[in-house]
């Protein structure tokens, strides 16, 4: 599945946001990270903060911080505010039968997709992310057989 | 670990009371069946004492280390429930546990008894020599499906799959 490149952006920002609830994070500094421009992620951030799911905060140390619920909020709540994923069912009034029948198969990916974005809050997705780190990061054993070396 | 009385911090919108509370998660008894039967009803909105009834003597009775029955008790109520069984070569699937129901009273959720039942029945099935934890469930069910989620669960390699069967035809005279 491939999703836009605002909406994934919109996935960075809010989960860089969520997993530092307390600090104010500057947009440049996300900009920089995901290699877009300030201007690009500025709209992003806009329609986010329209949303609720982020606030602004102005002056020195200012930035962007979260004011979603993380135990609430899904993927799919932010997929959703930037792109459509398609028919919850498959359009019936189509004509010909092989259109139907196309229907119907990619309304089952569909359905998929929806059921598992709506399943995982921001909260587990950050438990996910953990994991990857920790997955990645070199184990102690390992660390220090490299140091030895 | 299963079995074992913990203290609980009470759920983040119930904090006004305060005090921990004793959960302990242990195998079902009969006695247990009402409140089962009642938890069930109001998450469903069916009562079906017969289905449960069969359930518990499949799951309750006996010590069968591959089928569990488990309930939560908050400060000696019954406030959740676990159902699950170990099953060897499902569709060519080495043994793995399958959590078949699990559900918690809507006035006692978001405090952590629905994890605490889970790592229980994992823990249980564990013991018995599985490492895969398996489950099923409709795709709106987007509560339970988000629970599982949280508990780290991913989508696994079987898919579910359906068909309509036809009426038999009349047959020829």
């Amino acid at each position: 599945m491939k999703l836009q490149k605002n909406t994934s952006l919109a996935l960075f920002s809010v989960l860089e946001f969520a997993g530092a609830p307390l600090r104010h994070v500057p947009a440049a500094e996300i900009a920089d990270k995901y290699g877009v421009s300030p201007h690009h992620l500025a709209k992003v951030l806009a329609v986010l903060a329209r949303a609720g799911v982020v606030e602004s905060v102005r002056g020195v140390g200012g930035g962007y911080r979260f004011a979603g619920n993380a135990r609430r909020l899904t993927l799919l709540d932010i997929v959703e505010m930037f792109e459509e994923l398609g028919p919850m069912e498959p359009v019936a009034s189509r004509e010909s039968p092989v259109e139907r029948a196309l229907d119907t198969v990619l309304g089952e990916i569909d359905a998929n997709a929806r059921a598992t974005l709506g399943s995982i809050t921001l909260a587990t997705m950050l438990r996910l992310v953990e994991r990857q780190q920790s997955a990645s990061s070199p184990t102690p054993a390992s660390a220090r057989r490299r140091r030895a070396a | 670990m299963a079995g074992q009385p913990v203290s609980v911090a009470r759920a983040p919108r119930a904090v006004s009371a305060q005090a921990a509370r004793v959960l302990h998660v242990r195998k079902v008894r009969r006695a247990d069946l009402a409140p089962v039967i009642a938890i069930d009803a109001v998450v469903t909105g069916v009562e079906k004492r017969a289905y449960w009834q069969g359930v518990y003597r499949r799951y309750g009775v006996g010590r069968i280390a591959e089928r569990q029955f488990l309930v939560a008790e908050l400060d000696g109520r019954v406030v959740g429930f676990v159902i699950g069984e170990v099953r060897d070569w499902e569709f060519g699937s080495p043994a793995c546990g399958w959590v078949f129901a699990i559900d918690v009273d809507p006035a006692a959720r978001l405090g952590g008894i629905g994890s605490r039942l889970l790592e229980a029945i994992s823990a249980r099935f564990r013991a018995a020599g599985v490492t895969k934890l398996r489950t099923m469930l409709a795709r709106d069910n987007t509560v339970i499906l988000s629970f599982f989620r949280s508990q780290g669960m991913m989508a696994g390699p079987l898919v579910s799959l359906e068909m309509d069967i036809a009426p038999a035809a009349e047959p020829r005279r």
